[in-house]
């Protein structure tokens, strides 16, 4: 807290400060620390993935195959799919955000096991390196999904470190959300049942479930792909008996639940930004609630629709194009109710709010266009074209990586203890927001117009869209870019934060920024529903001060 | 509010509670074993589908196998379930020389179900019954399995099921031995038992699966040629 | 707000000796079943339900959830849900596909 008296300021213990060395961090038992040592970790494989993203898009202006040959390029896009995926997306939200927030935001001290979240961060760093191992062997080529036979029998890359990589990441996922699970089930404070947590507890909560359950099968997967290829066994090898439908059966088991894993968090940071920065409640709490759990129930009973063309049943596919028009509605609740919840607020167009404005708007477009796909006669013509690429973009950098950064800037006065510069947050959303629409939206176009993806060369119609969208490259490059340089300046340089700068809802927002390392002086103890603003002490104090000027 | 003059034994910091410590880890041990049935819900998956496919494969790998090794290795297992549970019985009566005799006993049973495997398994790669050129035995009668058409899809069932089983049961030894030294070290009490409950939900999640995986591996091709 | 359990009871170790005759008794039970080939699916069946049954009683006497929480339950049916939806839902393409089995549809 800034010192009023002009003292000489004696910075006040909390958990950044309280000790320095290298070990400390490395051995922290801290989630908030953890929480930070993700956040690292990940911004750097985030710009792994985005350098093959820029070669992708530098590749693509021309028709021409002209930048690398076709095995290149078949490599480039792998690495930018699984560095994406795997070392980015899914831990993204849920290990930076979920792990320093959950325990504040369940008046905790820490997360139910410390030991297994340190753990799930280094087995995390394992699989991480692993992947780089691979990446200087040469990269995979088999696409992110890893198809047989190609993957287990032709591919000359390194598909089986690449696989040992994901098994052991996978892990770390898995120990999270056990983690996450039980410190929600056994650690509430004392008042916090389950309809007065705030709606990003639910939605991390929905998110461990399909870690939990998910992260397993694709564990088994990638295990049985491992064999297959070192030993010629035969589970997916016709030759040998096998079905190699059967892997895109179990891979697909869990890799849609993983994109739910990608976006539920998303939400759940959505849910926080629009009640906070619209000084209202949630509207329809309990149906926000419960569709993160629908959303992850019921995304893991639509896989098939991965697999329309792989020669499935077209009876199995039917069943699984209805029930995947299903899992868009409570994705679609929620999209209403932030919308309600913004009607009549008090809005503050703060950089978060931008942020979730922007994610309403690109989430429905992804989620919509996802619909397209959902159709089985439709998916037909779109399947493998870049419309497809376009929808799943839509959601993922649209919605999920755009809650991440709305989240980012929201908590990182709580986080670091500094606010960063709000016109330059301003600014980056603005740039992200024009350079993504400009990137993937011609996108929807020329997909749908017939460019397949994973091909470096195409016919010389498409390329006005091409080159559209890799000029849109260059300016989200540039978005992306902006924040890391301003919030890293702010961490000396931006003013320093109170204990609630944005006179938020939220337990989190009753200690200090930062925080003490055991998060809270005093027991908390809950009385009332989330996002009850009369309850915030610094609404109350703002509401006393005007009521006082008023009177005198 | 952080009183450090009560420290309760065994009772990590951030927990408030004996009772909210133990909650915590029941559920994170069967949440952990929900994690583990779905990661061998894989195999049985495939284990379904292609006994679907190849019913004849099936009949004759399975009857490869050796039921009364299997069924030997049944018994061990389910009498191994039983000493862990009385040993959790004796942990929450604080005995601990009790505990640590049923600890034992669970361990030597756990051992010889390995070494069964391992006869199992050698048996196999003598027979070139196993899907890998560096066991490839010359001397065999056999060919190696890929010549063995549909039987071969049963065998590599066998071999990642009870291969995957195997490995649970070593990491689950291992764990059993670090609860045996704790135990004698004198750590758990009639106040302090849950790692051993704990653990043993583990030993018996373990026992579980082989209860699924002796019927539909060993059995399946039990009555062929009559019973033998 | 802890969720309440009943972990402070102690089994009685008769139940122990039940759950473990009743295992010895049901596996003796599924090998002298399988020696016979019988019509159908029966074989399979049988095994699977003896299975369940052994399996079940180590769940609720030996690792006590008869006497757990009903947390734990939840966890436990979540889980053969799960299962079930990987089982029954890729069975589910298999078997309409034709040329899978005597279940499904056969190819003309």
């Amino acid at each position: 807290m800034a010192n009023e008296m002009g003292h000489s300021e004696e910075p006040q213990k909390n958990y950044l400060n309280a000790s320095h060395t290298v070990k400390s961090w490395l051995l922290t038992l801290d989630h908030k620390r953890i929480g930070l040592l993700y956040l690292f970790s990940i911004s750097i494989f985030f710009a792994i993935g985005g350098i093959y993203a820029s070669l992708i898009r530098l590749e693509l202006i021309t028709p021409q195959g002209d930048l690398m040959s076709a095995e290149t390029y078949n490599r480039v896009f792998t690495m930018h799919g699984v560095m994406m995926i795997f070392f980015f997306l899914i831990p993204s939200i849920p290990a930076t955000l979920g792990n320093f927030l959950l325990p504040l935001m369940l008046g905790a001290k820490d997360v139910a096991f410390p030991r297994l979240n340190l753990l799930s961060w280094y087995v995390f760093m394992v699989g991480a390196i692993l992947m780089l191992i691979t990446i200087m062997s040469g990269g995979v080529d088999t696409g992110w999904t890893f198809y047989p036979p190609y993957s287990s029998i032709y591919s000359n890359t390194q598909v089986t470190l690449a696989g040992v990589s994901i098994f052991i990441t996978g892990f770390s996922s898995i120990l999270t959300g056990l983690n996450f699970m039980v410190t929600i089930h056994t650690m509430r404070a004392p008042g916090l049942t389950w309809f007065r947590l705030p709606l990003f507890v639910w939605a991390h909560y929905a998110t461990s479930l399909i870690q939990v359950l998910g992260t397993p099968v694709i564990a088994i997967t990638v295990l049985a792909l491992g064999f297959e290829r070192t030993l010629q066994i035969g589970i997916f090898d016709p030759k040998l008996g096998g079905d190699p439908v059967l892997f895109q059966h179990m891979f697909w088991f869990y890799s849609h639940p993983a994109v739910y894993i990608m976006i539920i968090p998303s939400m759940g940071v959505i849910s926080e930004l629009i009640a906070n920065m619209t000084r209202k409640k949630v509207f329809g709490y309990h149906f926000v609630a419960f569709s993160s759990l629908a959303i992850a129930v019921f995304g893991f009973l639509v896989w098939g629709h991965h697999m329309f063309t792989s020669s499935q049943s077209m009876y199995a596919g039917m069943v699984f194009s209805l029930i995947t028009y299903a899992v868009a509605i409570p994705s679609a609740i929620k999209t209403f109710n932030w919308t309600a919840t913004i009607f009549k607020g008090s809005v503050s167009y703060d950089t978060p709010m931008i942020y979730a404005l922007a994610f309403i708007g690109l989430f429905t477009i992804g989620g919509m266009t996802g619909l397209f796909l959902a159709a089985l006669g439709l998916d037909i013509h779109l399947h493998d074209t870049y419309f497809v690429v376009a929808h799943f973009h839509y959601v993922m950098v649209g919605g999920a990586i755009i809650g991440y950064l709305g989240g980012l800037h929201f908590w990182w006065p709580k986080i670091t203890g500094r606010m960063y510069p709000e016109i330059w947050g301003r600014i980056s959303a603005a740039i992200i927001f024009l350079g993504f629409n400009l990137t993937f939206f011609p996108q929807f176009i020329v997909g749908y117009l017939g460019m397949p993806r994973r091909y470096h060369a195409y016919v010389p119609e498409y390329q006005v869209w091409h080159v559209l969208s890799s000029a849109g490259a260059s300016l989200l490059a540039i978005g992306f870019i902006m924040p890391v340089a301003y919030l890293a300046w702010s961490l000396k340089y931006g003013e320093k934060a109170g204990d609630n700068p944005w006179m938020a809802a939220g337990l989190e927002w009753e200690t200090s920024s930062p925080p003490p390392t055991e998060n809270f002086t005093y027991q908390p103890v809950i009385d009332h529903d989330a996002y009850e603003f009369e309850h915030v002490k610094e609404i109350k104090e703002a509401a006393a001060k005007e009521a006082a000027l008023q009177t005198a | 509010m952080a009183d450090h003059a009560a420290h309760v034994p065994g009772l990590a910091h951030h927990f408030v509670s004996m009772e909210q410590q133990k909650e915590a880890g029941t559920i994170g041990m069967w949440l952990f074993l929900l994690t583990e049935v779905m990661f061998f819900g894989g195999l049985f998956l495939a284990y379904t589908i292609y006994r679907a496919k190849y019913p004849d494969g099936f009949l004759q790998g399975s009857h490869l196998l050796s039921v009364p090794l299997g069924g030997l290795n049944t018994v061990v297992l389910i009498v191994s379930s039983l000493t862990m549970a009385m040993a959790v019985y004796y942990s929450q009566l604080g005995e601990r020389k009790k505990l640590l005799g049923f600890l034992t006993l669970t361990l030597i049973l756990g051992t010889v179900f390995l070494v069964v495997k391992y006869f199992e398994y050698a048996e196999k790669f003598h027979h070139n019954l196993f899907p890998a050129y560096w066991t490839y035995n010359p001397a065999a009668d056999h060919p190696p399995t890929q010549y063995h058409g549909h039987v071969q899809v049963f065998l590599w069932i066998y071999f990642m099921m009870t291969g995957l089983h195997a490995l649970h049961m070593i990491i689950g030894i291992a764990l059993l031995l670090v609860i045996m030294f704790l135990a004698h070290r004198g750590k758990f009490t009639k106040e302090y038992n849950s790692p051993v409950e704990i653990f043993g939900l583990y030993w018996h999640f373990v026992d579980i699966v082989w209860i699924f995986l002796f019927p539909l591996l060993y059995l399946t091709g039990y009555h062929v040629g009559g019973g033998h | 707000m802890a969720e309440h359990t009943s972990e402070h009871h102690i089994v009685p170790l008769k139940y122990y000796f039940g759950v473990f005759a009743l295992l010895m008794v049901f596996t003796a039970l599924t090998v002298w079943v399988a020696q016979f080939d019988l019509p159908g699916l029966w074989n399979i069946i049988v095994a699977l339900t003896v299975a369940c049954i052994k399996a079940t009683a180590v769940v609720l006497i030996f690792m006590h959830v008869k006497w757990s929480s009903k947390l734990t339950q939840v966890i436990i049916i979540a889980g053969l849900f799960w299962l079930a939806i990987l089982l029954i839902m890729t069975m589910a393409d298999y078997l309409v596909r034709g040329g899978w089995g005597v279940l499904g549809v056969q190819p003309n």
